[in-house]
């Protein structure tokens, strides 16, 4: 083992969903073999790069990478959006970190992924399978044309539930009115995780509490170091602080202050915004897309 | 020493202290007495041959002043800038008994910084042993026991999980302190020796310290992963927006340059009024930064007095010169938010020094009826970490109640081949301190994997113990080549 040196963090593949969501599989055999549901790693894309957290959406042992799947909101998620094709690399990625998902014994699952949060719960999804539990999917998305994953789902989970906004792709309604179909159909749920914008985090686990099913869901808060020695990332869970990078990111739905994790989530809102206009003005005055600078080329 | 004015610097982060030039050095280096006592060796947490080198400045042999020196520490530039020398060397200086010590920390940086400017390198010729030693942690206290290491000819693999070595020499120590170009520069010198940095790499996860020892080909491992969990106050008003730890602060500012936001990516909260809660080095740290960011007010702070705030002398009185207002005695009870979830104040008591507690110190107690608000959008805690979870969730070593991770007299930790320095294992400590602790370990590491220096002549027999011939146990296997002092 060890014989070559560590990833150079090529990416191999390059998928897109919609103009929004991409898909990015990364080399990394090291990190494929370590990786573990509800994992994360932190991607740098340059040298004068942000450190952004992206969960693990799936990870091939044999084949030696780790996929993540990426939402365009920001500067560096536009710029990855751009820039990141298969053959070139990213400048840093470490992981995996956080404490894996602590697959329960659980008979009966309920694995909830709203809009981008579909991805993460993939490996949790197939985890529960893999462990002997009957899984139920209950995905979420606006549209139809923003539905991705649909067919892997379906080839790991006992059952999946689509829900759209408007009704354009499986049933019409909220995640929310999907999570109740499923209680309605399966009183005996014993667990439900679902990751998701925290708006939605929060909505599931006020749909969950009255049942009092065990609900785990899987905080983003803003990340530096991700190691456990910045604090950045700190989540109120009960009357504790934990931070998400090394207490988490996976923690009880019932007990988290989403308010809290909301209102941090805001704290650089002004810087990006700066960064988002600059990006785009620096796109208008190029022309096209941006300075776009394969690395290694 | 000369240093920069103190209103220019605050806009800049270029070095505070400037350095001595030739003429600086040999005129300090005349004041050593070169006196027979040396109490500065024994001052210095890594025993360095302080008269020795100071008698080769004397002589202009910088050379011959580098030599002496790297063959204790091999960080020079990074110790003569950070040490704090008035309680180590410059402490015990006999000629500061009567006038001011000689200033040894100065003129160590001297040799450090002539040595870089100049490219100079010590590489002996090295015959490498068959050892894979890892090292955990690429700040001091790893550094220090690679350097060591890699001396005596192993295979030396240094991990980091950030994407830059130095540790918190990198994240933690700003650039008018200890600019990167100096970290870069040791470092280089380290990969000379052969040492293999590799970056992006969070042990622990990405593979544990079992697995590097059973899978990996480790014969023997240093753990130095410091001690960087941020202490919170824990007073109403800790999540607000506008409130982060030091360690937050200075990460995004040094390493990932957010100064130079939107250059570099990053974004820095700036804040027009910035309190800091605590007196230590990196709450000296964090309030100098925010000057230098644009604050207009920058506060201290603290809950005890003057003389007993752990920074070093030398750093209060800069952060003084820069405008820094100390508030001495006082003590945070909440941050005052407004109707945004922003920090628009905080609320504070003032304290009075009452019965010493267990470390010694006064213990404050609140004064009634004190209490008292101020306006400031951004507060910093600096007021103490934790040990780093990560190793003590990741493998079998075992931990003291603090979580910090135990090890025995000789920093060997619970399992076999492993052992520990730094932070990680004393709780939050001073650069220096980490290199001894790398450097103690190293010598541990040796002397377990029978890695024995045949540099040095076996000189008594009455030192050896029953079933011992040349201080060697007979009951050994080995091909150890001795050399005998012939009287």
């Amino acid at each position: 083992m060890n014989e070559t040196a560590m990833s150079n963090f090529e990416i191999v593949a390059r998928e897109d969903f919609s103009g929004v969501t991409y898909l990015l599989e990364v080399r990394h055999p090291l990190m494929a073999k370590a990786a573990r549901p509800g994992q994360f790693v932190i991607v740098m894309l340059n040298e004068q790069g942000e450190r952004i957290p992206l969960t693990i959406a799936d990870f091939d042992r044999k084949r030696g990478t780790i996929t993540l799947v990426i939402q365009a909101v920001g500067k560096t998620t536009k710029q990855m959006q751009q820039e990141c094709q298969a053959g070139t690399s990213l400048y840093g990625m470490v992981g995996p970190m956080g404490i894996p998902s602590p697959l329960s014994h659980a008979k009966k699952v309920m694995c909830v992924g709203g809009g981008l949060g579909v991805a993460p719960i993939f490996p949790q999804a197939r985890g529960f399978k893999e462990a002997g539990a009957y899984v139920i999917a209950v995905l979420g998305f606006r549209n139809k044309e923003l539905v991705f994953w649909e067919d892997k789902f379906r080839a790991c989970c006992d059952e999946l539930i689509l829900c759209t906004n408007d009704g354009s792709a499986g049933m019409k309604g909220m995640i929310t009115d999907g999570i109740k179909v499923a209680l309605a159909e399966h009183p005996d749920i014993q667990e439900v995780i679902a990751i998701g914008p925290p708006v939605m985090m929060k909505a599931c686990a006020d749909a969950t509490r009255p049942y009092k099913i065990k609900t785990m869901v899987s905080v983003n808060p803003i990340m530096v170091d991700g190691t456990g020695m910045c604090g950045g990332c700190r989540i109120k869970v009960g009357d504790q602080v934990k931070f998400a990078c090394v207490d988490g990111p996976d923690f009880d739905g019932h007990l988290v202050d989403f308010d809290d994790l909301m209102q941090r989530l805001q704290r650089f809102a002004n810087e990006e915004k700066t960064a988002h206009e600059r990006w785009s003005e620096s796109c208008r005055m190029s022309g096209q897309a941006g300075p776009a600078v394969a690395r290694g080329q | 020493m000369r240093e920069q004015d103190a209103r220019e610097r605050a806009r800049n982060f270029e070095e505070v202290a400037c350095g001595y030039g030739i003429e600086d050095a040999l005129r300090e280096s005349g004041r050593c007495l070169l006196c027979p006592d040396e109490p500065c060796i024994a001052g210095c947490p890594v025993g360095i041959d302080i008269p020795g080198f100071i008698q080769k400045i004397g002589e202009k042999n910088f050379r011959g002043a580098y030599d002496i020196l790297t063959g204790t520490n091999l960080l020079p530039s990074i110790c003569g800038r950070v040490c704090p020398q008035e309680n180590q060397c410059e402490g015990v200086c006999t000629v500061g008994d009567t006038l001011e010590a000689v200033a040894i920390g100065r003129l160590e940086r001297f040799v450090g910084d002539t040595a870089i400017q100049e490219g100079w390198i010590n590489i002996p010729y090295i015959e490498p042993n068959r050892f894979r030693v890892g090292i955990v942690g690429s700040g001091p206290a790893g550094m220090a026991c690679a350097a060591d290491m890699a001396k005596a000819g192993c295979d030396v693999t240094v991990y980091e999980a950030f994407h830059q070595p130095g540790g918190v020499l990198r994240y933690g120590i700003p650039d008018f302190r200890l600019p990167n170009a100096v970290i870069d520069a040791e470092i280089d010198n380290l990969k000379k020796f052969g040492v293999k940095f590799e970056c992006n790499t969070l042990v622990g996860r990405l593979f544990t310290i079992e697995q590097m020892i059973d899978e990996m080909g480790f014969h023997a491992i240093f753990v130095g992963v410091g001690a960087g969990y941020p202490t919170m106050l824990n007073i109403p008003g800790d999540s607000l927006n506008g409130v982060l730890s030091a360690n937050e602060l200075l990460t995004r500012c040094n390493l990932m340059r957010a100064r130079d936001f939107p250059n570099f990516d990053t974004p820095l909260p700036i804040g027009k009024r910035v309190a800091v809660v605590g007196a230590g080095n990196t709450a000296m740290d964090a309030m100098r930064v925010s000057i230098r960011l644009g604050a207009e007010k920058v506060y201290c702070i603290y809950r005890r007095s003057r003389t007993e705030a752990p920074a070093r002398a030398e750093e209060v009185h800069h952060a003084e010169q820069e405008g820094v207002e100390f508030h001495w005695l006082t003590n945070p009870v909440a941050v005052l938010g407004d109707d945004h979830g922003s920090v628009r104040g905080m609320r504070c008591v003032r304290m009075e020094l009452g019965e010493p507690d267990d470390s010694g110190r006064r213990r404050p107690i609140p004064v009634a009826g004190s209490e008292f608000d101020f306006e400031a959008d951004l507060i910093v805690y600096a007021i103490g970490t934790n040990a780093n979870p990560i190793m003590g969730q990741t493998s079998k070593l075992k931990l003291n109640q603090w979580g910090y991770i135990h090890t025995d007299e000789n920093l060997a930790t619970s399992v076999a081949g492993v052992y520990a320095g730094g932070d990680i294992v004393t709780g939050a400590a001073t650069v220096i301190e980490a290199m001894g602790a790398g450097r103690k370990a190293a010598r541990s590491m040796k002397t377990y994997l029978g890695i024995r220096d045949s540099t040095l002549p076996y000189l008594g027999a009455e030192e050896d113990g029953a079933g011992t011939f040349f201080g060697i146990d007979t009951r050994e296997r080995n091909f150890a080549r001795v050399r005998v002092a012939l009287t």
